[in-house]
């Protein structure tokens, strides 16, 4: 069945708000209800049936529903998962303690690092070792595997995790071990080498103990989720969102929750690529930011860029290495700690600083008047006059601009000798240039210019700072979507069935073992598309990508493989394409050192028809707006007259010149004196830099 | 300055930073040095003309970070300005002017807008091997430890010097991998130089000025701030460290005037015959690390910060005089901060924490088959740390690196770089000293030969026979021992042996306590018993 044939649901479980988008043979019903985290399931329910009424449909009508949770993320932020046994090699008992034996701040002699996910009373050591070749040092010690699963039974246990050196390698020991305790115990056993078989211990054992610590509270809850859809009149399946962006079957998400951690962002991602399909834009920038955090993703020929590894649950200002490390495919995203109700104060260098602490939704930003009394994003931007005081979210929200500017002169512009709209205007540039730097570098780490891409900016508070991100970025092109609020549930529906299996395999390239490599992408190949097949009947197509470095280098580039069988004689067309890759990644290659293989991943996934085709209008018909008030304009550094339009009045092909706020319900779109913006032939928004087409 | 004026001076001095962790990144990426792309021991900055530091990435490790600041100004004295061109990369290894040691590569690059030289971009890494006796305490002198690379031009106008390259190409063991270095290090200031002039474009200014002034005048009055705020008077404090065959004194006077702070190390004892000696560039650099993480933790690291830190000291083990052999440097200067630590905790009692580890417990391994035994050869190099000290209000943290910033390498890595396996690496139970705070657990780790091999190892430990101290009624952390599985004592410094069948067993000291043990709370040693890290037997 093609997209527009059938009905589809898409549920987004947020930290706030549950979306439910609907989509109806090309039509789109959405709602948005508050999160029940007690029994998350009620709220998909509750906006389902919402969403049916609007649409005029009843439950049995739907044909697929596709949910992405941050359940999962949650439970390991919070620690809420299952009390986890860790079974590991002896001899390395604190892998998850020790980490990486260093400091995240170089300087604060004080931090206080996360606790690992498992105390070190439920890690236990067994014998037995395998080498790095994979061959087996020293046999497992089974009987004490057997004692071990009798004092296990002994206690409150709710999950098994197992993760032994080298498995990656050879998963003989990791296997057995999982059949003696299975033979003993009915608890879920999750092992390294099936959770994530990649190289380098703290990462994989991080890995295969959260997949455990989540297991069972994700398993009760997908399986109440699924009888609740069915007392509920649905007949159709239920698909999961994943890390990496695709689908899987609610039964392998059950088995490896720990693949559905940061599902919901990816669905912004998605939400973004398929926008950039259908405007055939090659190169696009995704830019999300809400309440608390902003979020940017490179997008390539309509692919979200991948990852093999990320971070959760960062506890100090989302700096690098206060979080876990997760190794598993994920859409990469950079976040930081910038979002709407990020709080702005000043540094002892008299430097304001913008984030990462939040103001949240209560007490929030000072306008809301809801007894925050420290500057947050939102004031600010309520100072320059990119929001309207009278009709944010619709007008149900009346904002207090005395509060703000109070808030802002008493913790920003008082220590600064700036006036309220001054100190707006730094906390704002402030945390623009915060994310700017963060997209400039993001693009550096992975070879590309961010200035060649195109922007797609949604969530509630990117279209207030787009223009100007895009000032600083050099991007001349930025879209803003309708129904961005629910992007990520739409992005759902948008979602392939797709897998992506890892594995390590380090060998040198000069004389590699083709044999051995083909088995071992088949193998991927059987295991990616066999997930794919759980849900569609389609033709399903294969990437093949394999992570390469020069011998002695510990950073590896993705080099894109064709996908066929390889032989002795491709040597030259892979190091051709290593060295091509390396050349784009860090300005040229190196002349000497060998190259050599580290990781593979094969990514299946099915073909998704095309949707809708739009052509990027970049000219339009100007128009001359009728109402004015003065907005601050952070280009020229001072307030101008500035067209104020409603967005619902707008049609498709009109243009308004900068400077210009077009304002709506949920949000406002700031247009800064460099750009115009051109209404597109699917009602989003184009900011256009002035001068390039006209 | 207008209002409009000191936003945007904000807003560039954030992208002046972003500026050097994308010239930090790419050396990251690109670095074939274990120590730089596994354990980030690396640095990356820019200057102004002037060759004042302005903006340091905070990848980076404290013994690189502020020995580079100072570095700059012999690259400045020794090739005048009418040689210097757009597209010069200028480098030294040599550890008076450099960071220390040899295996310490530096490269600084002229950024020039259109004719104006505007500033310098800096970066400094270890590389993998320098030639001479490898890393390791054995030498007798600096010419033993390797080549020397006095300030020269490593580029002319873009031009790389092939002459350089043919020479070290003959000096050095694993040629490729240091010379792939070589270019790492010139590309990534490359990289910080095209930023760089990508916002001066951007913003509009012709130079650094205006915005260096900015920075640094913005960052003195802080400094000034913070040193008003600090008791005034001199307080002094010594310590005993393990040296290579005696111990050794190390001593330190800290003078807190109204807008400086100087430390002198008069007292120390004399230069060591063996290479653990420090040339004072690096002394210095960990001193002003310890000086800023009690006086100014979030003040940035630049010319300004560190121009209110003095280190002065006649010629010593801690200012060892050229051509002293330097090679493990870093063991001792890893001890600076405690010795400075320890004087500040008298001016500001309650505030400092415990000593701990400190040294890194580095070890180089290299590994051969046995005689007429098939095999592979490998140089494997680990970084390991000890327990940290206890915190005043924290317990310290266990196997954590401090001083240094580096991070340790996955076991299963390092497996991979040679035929050696790692039979243990876990906390150390019963190490952490005792107190209201316990101090941080060492670690042990257990190395072999694969089958049918054997290696020598540089032993570069620390905190053998001279246990951390605990504070304010804390209790001392576990003394560090280097045995083989057999119980055969080994030395904490020098190249030598495991034979075929044996294992080195590494036990990393713990961290000191902080604050009477009496005070400790019931539920933080239950926590202790149940979690195993202090155990009844006490072993």
């Amino acid at each position: 069945m093609k997209t527009g044939d059938d009905i589809r649901l898409g549920a987004d479980i947020g930290g706030t708000f549950t979306d439910i988008v609907l989509d109806v043979r090309g039509t789109l019903f959405s709602t948005k209800v508050l999160t029940t985290y007690m029994a998350p399931e009620q709220a998909i329910l509750d906006g389902i049936a919402i969403v049916i009424e609007q649409a005029g449909i009843s439950a049995n009508q739907i044909d697929m529903i596709i949910h992405g949770t941050t359940l999962a993320t949650n439970a390991l932020i919070e620690r809420r998962g299952a009390r986890t046994a860790l079974i590991t090699t002896e001899g390395f008992r604190d892998v998850i303690e020790m980490r990486t034996e260093n400091r995240f701040d170089q300087y604060d002699m004080n931090i206080v690092l996360p606790q690992p996910l498992i105390p070190r009373e439920d890690r236990f050591t067994v014998a037995g070792r395998m080498s790095a070749q994979g061959e087996e040092l020293l046999a497992l010690d089974e009987a004490a595997l057997e004692a071990l699963a009798k004092q296990i039974a002994a206690q409150d246990f709710g999950a098994i995790a197992i993760g032994f050196i080298h498995s990656y390698m050879n998963d003989a020991h990791e296997k057995r071990a999982r059949e003696i305790m299975e033979k003993h115990l009915d608890l879920p056993v999750s092992i390294s080498a099936e959770v994530s078989p990649q190289m380098r211990e703290y990462e994989r054992f991080n890995t295969v103990c959260a997949n455990a610590y989540v297991r069972p509270q994700m398993a009760d809850y997908l399986g109440r989720l699924q009888t609740r859809l069915k007392d509920m009149g649905t007949k159709c399946p239920v698909y999961m969102i994943h890390s990496g962006g695709g689908l899987v079957s609610v039964e392998t998400a059950a088995e490896f929750p720990v693949r559905l951690v940061e599902s919901g962002p990816a669905g912004g991602a998605i939400f973004a690529a398929d926008i950039a399909k259908s405007f055939g834009l090659d190169r696009v920038v995704s830019y999300d930011m809400g309440g608390t955090t902003a979020k940017i993703c490179l997008i390539e020929g309509y692919q979200p860029q991948t990852a093999r590894s990320f971070e959760v649950a960062r506890s100090s200002g989302f700096a690098k290495g206060s979080g876990m490390p997760i190794s598993i495919p994920v859409i990469e995203m950079i976040e930081i700690g910038a979002g709407g109700g990020s709080i702005a104060s000043v540094d002892a260098m008299s430097r304001i600083q913008a984030g990462p602490e939040s103001a949240g939704s209560e007490p929030g930003p000072a306008c809301y008047a809801k007894g925050g009394t420290r500057p947050a994003i939102t004031d600010a931007d309520l100072l320059l006059g990119k929001l309207d005081p009278d009709n944010f979210a619709g007008g149900k929200i009346r904002l207090d601009a005395g509060a703000a500017a109070t808030a802002m002169e008493l913790h920003v512009g008082a220590k600064l000798g700036l006036d309220a709209q001054a100190a707006a205007f730094g906390v704002c540039d402030v945390v623009d240039e915060n994310m700017a730097n963060a997209a400039r570098v993001h693009a550096v780490e992975n070879g590309k210019n961010i200035s060649d891409n195109t922007m797609i900016a949604f969530g509630g508070a990117a279209p207030l700072h787009a223009a100007r991100l895009c000032e600083k970025l050099g991007v001349a092109r930025c879209l803003i979507p309708q129904s961005a609020g629910v992007g990520s549930a739409i992005g759902f529906l948008r979602a392939p069935f797709g897998y992506e299996a890892v594995a390590s395999q380090i060998q040198k390239l000069a004389g590699f073992d083709a044999a051995g490599l083909n088995a071992l992408l088949s193998d991927l190949r059987a295991t990616a598309e066999g997930f794919v097949r759980a849900g569609t009947d389609g033709e399903i197509l294969c990437d093949i990508t394999a992570f390469m470095r020069y011998a002695g280098q510990g950073w590896e580039i993705p080099v894109p493989l064709p996908v066929r069988d390889f032989t002795a004689a491709d040597e030259a067309m892979i190091e051709d394409a290593f060295k091509a890759r390396y050349a784009a990644f860090f300005g040229r290659a190196v002349e000497g050192p060998e190259i050599e293989f580290v990781t593979f991943s094969v990514k299946a996934y099915d073909q998704r028809p095309d949707g809708e085709r739009h052509t990027l209008n970049e000219s339009g018909e100007a128009i001359a707006p009728t109402a004015f008030r003065p907005v601050f304009d952070l280009a020229e550094g001072q307030e101008r007259d500035t067209a104020i339009v409603a967005r619902t009045a707008l049609r498709p092909g009109n243009r308004v010149a900068g400077p210009a706020v077009i304002v709506e319900d949920e949000t406002s779109t700031v247009v800064t004196s460099p750009f115009d913006v051109v209404v597109q032939s699917d009602g989003s928004l184009l900011l256009v830099r002035k001068g390039l087409s006209q | 300055m207008n209002q409009i004026e000191e936003i945007r001076m904000q807003v560039m001095w954030n992208r002046l930073i972003s500026v050097v962790e994308e010239q930090a990144m790419t050396l990251l990426r690109t670095a074939f040095s274990t120590s730089v792309r596994e354990a980030g021991d690396l640095s990356a900055g820019v200057y102004n003309a002037k060759g004042e530091m302005l903006a340091q990435a905070v990848t980076g490790t404290p013994g690189h970070v502020n020995t580079m600041a100072e570095a700059l100004q012999h690259f400045i004295n020794e090739i005048p300005r009418e040689e210097m061109y757009p597209g010069d990369t200028y480098v030294t290894n040599d550890p008076w002017k450099g960071t220390g040691h040899l295996h310490d590569i530096t490269m600084v690059s002229p950024s020039f807008n259109g004719d104006e030289l505007i500033g310098f971009f800096a970066c400094t890494a270890h590389v993998v091997d320098v030639g001479g006796r490898g890393f390791g305490a054995d030498g007798k002198s600096v010419y033993e430890e390797g080549i020397q690379i006095p300030v020269m031009k490593f580029a002319e106008r873009g031009e790389v010097n092939k002459h350089l390259l043919k020479i070290l190409r003959a000096n050095v063991r694993e040629a490729n991998q240091v010379i792939g270095d070589f270019y790492s290090l010139a590309a990534c200031n490359d990289v910080g130089h095209k930023r760089l002039i990508e916002m001066l474009n951007e913003v509009g200014l012709p130079n650094l000025d205006k915005l260096g002034q900015f920075i640094l005048s913005r960052t003195h009055k802080a400094m000034m701030e913070r040193i008003a705020d600090l008791p005034k008077g001199s307080w002094s404090n010594d310590m005993m460290t393990d040296g290579y065959d005696e111990q050794i004194r190390l001593a330190a006077k800290v003078a807190i005037a109204k807008d400086s702070v100087t430390v002198d190390l008069t007292g120390t004892d004399p230069m060591s015959r063996w290479g653990i000696n420090v040339p004072l560039i690096y002394t210095k650099a960990y001193a002003c690390y310890a000086l800023k993480c009690v006086v100014a933790p979030d003040i940035p690291n630049n010319a300004a910060s560190l121009a209110v830190f003095h280190v002065t000291s006649p010629t010593n083990i801690l200012n060892a005089a050229r051509p002293a052999p330097v090679s493990v440097r870093h063991v001792l200067g890893h001890m600076v901060p405690d010795l400075i630590l320890g004087a500040l905790a008298k001016a500001l009692p309650g505030q400092v924490l415990a000593e701990g580890a400190a040294a890194l417990w580095n070890v180089h391994i290299s590994v051969r088959p046995e005689t007429g035994k098939d095999g592979r050869r490998a140089e494997v190099l680990m970084f390991n740390s000890g327990g940290m000290g206890a915190r005043p209000t924290l317990d310290g943290l266990s196997a954590t690196a401090f001083p240094s910033g580096v991070h340790t390498m996955p076991i299963e890595a390092t497996e991979h770089t040679g035929p050696i396996v790692v039979w243990r690496k876990e906390l150390r139970p019963d190490s952490g000293g005792d107190g209201q705070y316990r101090g941080g657990l060492g670690q042990v780790i257990e190395i072999a030969p694969a089958a049918g091999h054997e290696f020598e190892f540089s032993a570069m430990f620390d905190r053998v026979t001279a246990a951390p101290r605990g504070r304010d009624g804390g209790g001392e952390g576990a003394l560090g021992s280097v045995t083989l599985d057999d119980g055969t004592v080994m030395k904490p410094k020098g190249w030598q042996f495991v034979p075929a069948g044996r294992r080195l067993v590494l036990k990393a000291p713990g961290g000191g306590g902080f604050g009477d043990p009496a005070k400790r709370s019931e539920a933080a040693r239950d926590e202790d018993r149940v979690r195993g890290y202090v155990t009844t037997t006490g072993k």
